[in-house]
Parts: C-alpha cells; structure tokens; sequence
C-alpha cells in the first residue's frame, strides 16, 4: 500500500436537513490516536455508508457518535445533535442513545422470548400499556421484514433464530424504540448472502422514516443502499460525496485506488 | 407518527428532547443507585478482611505485650502449659511442638500428594482428556465436597487403627494426619495442576512430537517444564489447605503437646491446639492470649502462602 | 532404558496413580456408605441426640445445619452478587480493585478455624450475641464470601460483552443492563455457584465450634415464633449442626454408640452434599436450556 496525503481531502456538505454533524471529532485509545479530525454532515432520512479497509478508523468513529466508547476511549470535538454538542460530560448518554441507536456486527439478541427482546427496553422506558406494546412489537418486526416469519412464535427464544433472523430482530428491536437515527456497524459481515439480501431490504424501507448511519466494508453493499458515502482511511476521512460520485468518480487518488480493489 | 411531521409539532418536540439530553433522567438515577449498592458490598468484603487481620493480630500479640512473654521463647519453646511457671518463673508456652507438627503434616502431606496430582493430572490433559474429563473430574470435585469431619471421622475409625496395628503404639501422630490430609489436598492440588498443564500451548507438543520425541518426552522435558510455576502454584495452594485444616487434624493427630518424636507418638498441630484450647481457657488470661498467638501464627502463615503464590506467579510470567 | 520403554514405564505409573485415586474415592463413599446407610433409618433422622447413652438420633443437628444454611446464603448471596457484579461490571482498573481483589483472595485462603475464631470474638464475645446460630451464620458467610463472589464474578464475565452493548445502546442504564440482560444471562453459572456453595457451607465444622456452638438445646418445632427462645426458628440459640455433632461424638467420647452415629450422620451428611452437587449441574443446564431453546 502507497502512502496518501491527509492534507487532500474531498469533503461535500449537505445541501438538504442534517441529522447529525460531527466536527474535528478526534478519538484516542490511550495514546493511540485513531481518529483525526473528522468533519462530516448526515443527512436526515438518507443512507450513508462508511467505507474503508480494516482499522480505517471506521467503526471506531461510529461507535462515538452514540457514545458507545465513553469507557474505551478518549473523544474530543463535537457531536451536533438537535443544535446540542453530545459529546460532552454534562450529557446524559442515556438519552442520546434513545434517539440514536445501534445495531452490532455480530446479532446480539438477548436471552429472552422474541416478544421480550423488544418489550424489554420499552417497559423499562415506562411505556406500560399491553396494546400500545403489542402494536410496536408487530410494527417493528414488520419493519425489519421479520414479522411474517416469527408471528406464530414470539414466545420462543430469541437464541432459536437463525443468524440473519437474529439480525433484524436486532434492528427490530432499535426500531421499537423510535430512535432518530439509527448506527449499524456492519450488521451484514457475519450473515450469509440471503440475509444480507433481506437486510438491505430492510434498510431501504427504513430509511423512509429514519436517518441511517452504516458501516461496512462491502463496497457493492454502500453502492446498492447508501445515498452519501464517507471513506476513511487510516483514521482520517479523505472523501465524503454523494455514493454515485465516489463510485464512479472519486477525486481522490487513495479512494479510487480502494474502490478499484488495489488494497484493502 | 411515521413520516415528516408538520414544522410546530416538530419544534416543539425538538425543544423536549434537547431538555431530555441535558438533564440527568430515570437510568442516571438508577446507575447511581446501582453503582452505590456494588460500592457497599465491596467495600463491606474489604472491610471484613481489614477487621479479621486486626481484630487476630492484637489479640495475638497480647501475650508478647500485656504478658510480657518473649517472642523467642514462644518461638523456640518446646514447653507448652500456659497455666504453669518454669523454674525460672516464666509461664510454659513454647509453642514449637505445634510449629513443627504443623509444618511436618503440611510438607509431608504435599509431598505424598503432588505425584499423585501430577499423574492425575497429566492424564487429564494428555493422556485421555475427553475420558479423563468425564470419569476424573467428577472425582476431584467429590473428593473436594467430601466435609472435613468426615475425613477425621474416617481417619480416626480406619487409619488410626490401622497404624496401631501396623507400627504398634496409639496410631494418633504424625502419620496419621499427614495421610488424611494428603487425600484433602489431592483434590486442590491437581485442579490446578490441570488448569497449568492446559494453558501449556499446543504447539508446543505439536513442535516435540513433530521433532521424533515420545509422548512421555514431551510430557517430561516440555509440558511439565513449561507448567512448573503453575504446578508449584498449586502445591502452595494445597499446602495453605493442610495448615490451616483443624478439626480432620484434630481428630487423628493425638493432641499431646508434646514434641513429637518421629511420626507415630501423639502430638499437636496450631489448629489442633486451638480447637481443642479456645473452650477451656478464659478470655484476657495468658493461656487463652497465648492460644490467639498460635491463631496469628495460622494468619501469618496464610498470609506468607499468599505472597509465594505470587512471586511464583511474578517470576513464571516473565520467563 | 530407551525412550520408548520409558514412555511405557511412565504410562503405566500415571495409570496405577489414576487408578489409585478412583480407588481412594471409591473407598471412602463406600466406606461411609456401607457403614453408615445401615444406620439411618426414620427413627434416627426423627429423634433427638442423646449424650450419655446409645439410640440417639440426629433430629435437631439436621434441622440446625439446613436453618443454618438458609440463613447463611441469605445474608451472602445479597453481599457476594453486590461484590460480583462491582468486580465484573464496575471495577476500574486501579490500586483500589487490586487492594481489593487481593483481600479476596487473603479471605479465601484464610483457615476456617481462623474465620471461626474472629467470628468469636467479634460476634460470641464483644456483641455479646452468645453461641448462636445468628453467630453460625455471620461467620459461615465471612467463610462463603470470597468463594460465592468469585464464583458469581465469573460467571457474570461470562456473559458476552455484545450482551452489555446492546441494552446500553438502547438507552438503558447500565443498573438495568446488568440486572435485567446480564444477570439473568448468568444465572446458570450463578445457580450452581451457589448450590456448590451450600454444600460446601452444610459440611463446614471449624468455623461453627465457637459460633453456634456445640449444644443443640430442646426446641419445639411447633413454635412458630422466632422470638420464643423455645421455638426452632429461633436464631439466638445455641445450635449444633451435623457436621460438628460428628466432630463431637469423636472427641468427646462419652457416647456410647458414637461410631454408628457418625457414621450414620456421615452418610446424612455426604448424602447431601451429593444431591447439591448434582443439584447444582442438573439445575444449571436446566435454566440454560428453558432460556437458549424454545419454549
């Protein structure tokens, strides 16, 4: 692999509403600095990939953008939010994570029934009427395009479900909540393709009435499903644009070099 | 509720959540109930510990402070009859028969255990290990479970007799307690004599075997060598066991304070000697001052096994 | 010798040692079962204990050592999961934690006969509480702690991490992810913890001597009412249990069949212990399974 210069970058703003915006966010383990100086803009009700090779940095940034690093790593910069810098001590983390939400590379359900995996945060948020939880429970797994295959059991562990079904149920169960915004960090990686196939499906149906922030490093996958794509390499975003620009016409040199296969 | 809302509605909604992102909420309220209720209980357990080493050492060492005895001569001693005064007027406790009973079961008893541990143990790990752990482990974890009354029990109605047969004389000594606790420390001993042996890469027997080596070769020059601070680990752990087990001891030992001359006469061990002193002494006299002196000698004793474990495990983690 | 004898010599010793263990094993249930089993019979469980003269039962040293265990995990459990669930959720990784972990590892290396023996003077003596079972019971948990915490610590380690990220990342606290994702999660390592546990508690003699003492006075057992210093419910009496009745009998020498109920109380005893440690593997797959397959 050749060395790029961080200096040249190719970052664009978004013209329509913003969900989310990070500047300068910078992420240390220890002294380790593995993210530096990330500016980027997500636009609400869309899609964006972030792409790049392993240890890129990109899983670490998202990972901070619903503080999920508080106890790992040192973050520094903002986290616009709703006008409100998240990233700061004074904020209460549990509410930020209410309204951005994230799903996980490997399905992590809990040990639970179907039903209890998405009724648990719920009740434990005060929502406490029978009907109105049924009625998200249906709705959510309706969503995740997983109702017609698990209607007849929810009462059955949640650990029974194949791999690519515990996915969605994951997601389904992000979606209960009615966050804002929801963070997948490669949520397909572990998955077979037919999964992978419903997955993005579903993701597709979602981002009508969420904004959605994935992570992945299946650059086919950020070309079918993503609107912007962000990529990142060695701790630093060297290009942001609009997916069909970076696919088919990167300005950078190290991008292009990444998307046309010669590393990564 | 899905789909663009009108700009009011979501104005006002947006000034909710920005209230809810900057104030503490039900779960931050929760995690600091939480957090306090661990903090308590952590602290109750550190606390205990604080107390038990405090409350032991300064009754032990009332009998060197308050009864003026001499450390030496509790040490060296071989005189112990706390109620009385020697020729020289200085009250009997010379507590090095004890010292030296305790000493003598706990090393013999390692000692007779550890090849069977490691045998055990080796055939755990490399001989048969999915037999091994089916047949053996059940085992090791009865042999652990078996109470130690039950032990002195069996002990006192097996062995001793048996030793009075073989070797004449009463049958409670040395002998009689180095083979009851041999058998309570087995258990100890080869549960972590295995946990060592397993951490032992596989590649290591991969590179001898590959090399022309036997099994036992392999066994003898580079498992075992490569397991030993973990097996001395485990024979201090078994040794810690043995000193500090009272009431199998007590009941098989003889309980005469006597310096024992060789295995078979009667004698004492720390613990012994505090079971069988603790009820029959007066609380605040020398000989019961004299008796928490032995406990603290049991406290320090544990505390001195703690920290070779330790070194041990220091100087194997370097290498 | 070449090496390939010497690797038969030593297969062969490694053998005879394993066979000599099983042996031993098998010696010693056998041994106390083939004795002992003979002599427990409804009678025996069912009356008192006599001291003078033969024919006693082991009614009371029974029911002494389960009140005793009841009270014991009752006031451990609550103490060792609050320690468990600091050491493995929020321990930072300072002097603090390895001050602390060492105490632990200090309390649990500690000889019986000393947590006994604080537990006198602390309990017996300075509080004035007298040989009790309430004594029994403090200085059997100061006994059971360190092992019962480690034990819930690792099993709550064993919960993957993946587990903790998913409720944090759906906003719940950190209170709530351990006690309604992680906890429940352990509870099969938990379980048999503390099953382990209790047979370890109901075997234990050393530290009970000079706490809950070596008498077992007339209790009524239709007395309800735990502030009668008659009723059997009453933790301020003195009590002995079976593992010291046994230690007692043996030493003491006055009672006249006092092999018969040893070895009677002995096979009462390890009869137990065997059934919590089954208990504790059959009880531990069961949960795992009702919780992983379906229902």
């Amino acid at each position: 692999m050749q060395d790029y210069s961080f200096d040249e970058k190719h970052i664009v703003h978004i013209p329509t509403e913003k969900a989310l915006t990070t500047e300068d966010l910078q992420v240390y383990y220890g002294k380790n600095h593995a993210m530096t100086d990330a500016s980027l803009e997500f636009p609400r009700y869309r899609i964006t990939a972030l792409i790049g090779a392993s240890g890129s940095g990109k899983s670490t940034y998202l990972r901070s953008l619903n503080r999920m690093n508080d106890a790992i790593a040192t973050v520094e910069g903002k986290i616009i939010y709703r006008d409100t810098d998240i990233n700061s001590k004074k904020i209460n983390v549990y509410e930020v994570r209410k309204h951005i939400s994230m799903v996980f590379q490997r399905p992590n359900p809990f040990a639970k029934s179907i039903r209890e995996n998405i009724t648990f945060a719920l009740k434990r948020n005060g929502i406490k009427d029978k009907a109105e939880l049924e009625y998200r429970v249906e709705n959510s797994l309706k969503s995740a395009a997983l109702w017609d295959e698990v209607k007849d059991d929810l009462d059955k562990s949640a650990l029974a479900l194949s791999g690519g079904q515990q996915q969605r149920l994951c997601i389904a169960r992000c979606v209960a909540m009615k966050p804002d915004i929801l963070l997948l960090d490669e949520p397909a990686s572990a998955l077979d393709p037919i999964s992978t196939a419903k997955i993005e499906e579903t993701l597709k149906q979602l981002r009508k009435s969420y904004s959605i922030i994935i992570v992945t490093h299946n650059m086919q996958q950020a070309s079918r499903i993503a609107d912007y794509t962000a990529f990142f390499h060695m701790g630093h975003v060297l290009e942001y644009d609009k997916t069909e620009n970076i696919f088919t016409n990167p300005e950078i040199k190290a991008t292009e070099d990444y998307i046309s296969g010669n590393f990564g | 509720m899905e789909g663009i809302k009108p700009e009011a509605n979501d104005k006002l909604k947006m000034d909710g959540i920005k209230k809810e992102l900057r104030n503490p909420s039900k779960a931050t309220h929760q995690d600091y109930f939480g957090k306090t209720i661990s903090y308590i209980c952590i602290a109750f357990v550190g606390l205990l510990v604080l107390s038990i080493l405090y409350f032991i050492t300064t009754r032990g060492l009332a009998t060197f402070t308050q009864d003026h005895v001499s450390l030496w001569a509790f040490l060296s001693g071989s005189n112990w009859n706390p109620g009385m005064l020697d020729s020289h007027g200085n009250p009997e406790i010379g507590a090095l028969p004890m010292i030296v009973t305790s000493f003598s079961v706990t090393v013999l008893a390692a000692l007779v255990a550890t090849p069977f541990a490691i045998g055990v143990a080796l055939f755990m790990t490399e001989i048969s290990p999915r037999r091994g752990t089916k047949f053996l482990q059940p085992v090791i974890e009865l042999l652990v479970g078996i109470p130690s009354v039950v032990y002195g029990f069996i002990g006192l109605s097996v062995i001793v007799p048996l030793i009075r047969h073989a070797f004449g004389g009463t049958g409670f000594g040395i002998l009689a307690g180095t083979i009851v606790l041999f058998v309570m420390v087995l258990p100890t001993i080869t549960s972590l004599s295995i946990d060592s042996i397993r951490s032992v890469p596989m590649y290591y027997r991969s590179a001898s075997l590959a090399l022309g080596a036997t099994r036992w070769q392999t066994i003898h020059k580079v498992v075992l060598r490569a397991a030993t601070p973990g097996i001395l680990t485990a024979i201090i752990f078994g040794m810690a066991r043995a000193f500090g087990e009272a009431l199998a001891v007590q009941m098989v030992i003889g309980n005469a304070t006597l310096m024992p001359h060789g295995l078979l006469t009667p004698s004492s061990t720390l613990t012994s000697q505090l079971t069988t002193g603790i009820g029959n002494t007066t609380m605040g006299t020398l000989p019961n001052n004299a008796l928490w002196s032995l406990a603290l000698i049991l406290l320090l004793m544990s505390l001195v096994f703690n920290i070779i474990v330790r070194i041990i495990g220091k100087r194997g983690s370097l290498k | 010798m070449n090496s390939k004898a010497a690797n038969n010599v030593a297969t062969g010793v490694i053998y005879a040692l394993v066979v000599a263990v099983v042996g031993i094993l098998v010696f010693l249930l056998g041994y106390i079962l083939i004795t002992g089993v003979p002599h427990v019979s409804f009678h025996f469980l069912t009356s008192a204990a006599e001291s003078f003269k033969s024919g006693g039962g082991i009614r009371d040293q029974l029911f002494n050592s389960l009140y005793l265990l009841v009270l014991t995990l009752l006031i451990s459990f609550p103490i060792a999961l609050g320690s468990g669930i600091y050491l493995s959720e929020y321990a930072p990784n300072n002097w603090f934690t390895n001050i602390i972990r060492t105490a632990i590892e200090v309390l649990s290396s500690l000889p019986s006969v000393v947590v006994g023996l604080f537990g006198y003077l602390l309990f017996v003596i300075k509080f004035n509480l007298g040989f009790s079972i309430l004594a029994g019971a403090i200085a059997l948990t100061f006994f059971n702690l360190p092992l019962l915490t480690r034990s819930i610590e690792e099993s709550l380690e064993d919960v993957p991490d993946l587990q903790r990220e998913a409720g944090l990342s759906l906003g719940l606290s950190r209170w709530k992810t351990i006690t309604g994702i992680v906890f429940p999660a352990a509870l099969p390592g938990i379980l048999t913890g503390i099953i382990l546990s209790a047979g370890r508690v109901f075997g234990e003699a050393a530290a009970l001597i000079y706490t809950a003492g070596q008498s077992a006075p007339m209790v009524s057992y239709s007395n309800w009412n735990p502030f009668s210093p008659a009723s059997f419910l009453n933790p301020m009496r003195p009590a002995e249990t079976l593992a010291v009745h046994i230690w007692k009998v043996n030493t003491e020498g006055v009672t006249p069949d006092a092999l018969q109920i040893s070895s009677g109380a002995s096979a009462v005893l390890i009869v137990v212990i065997l059934l919590f440690n089954l208990g504790a593997r059959f009880l531990g797959n069961w949960v795992y399974k009702r919780m992983t397959a379906a229902k």
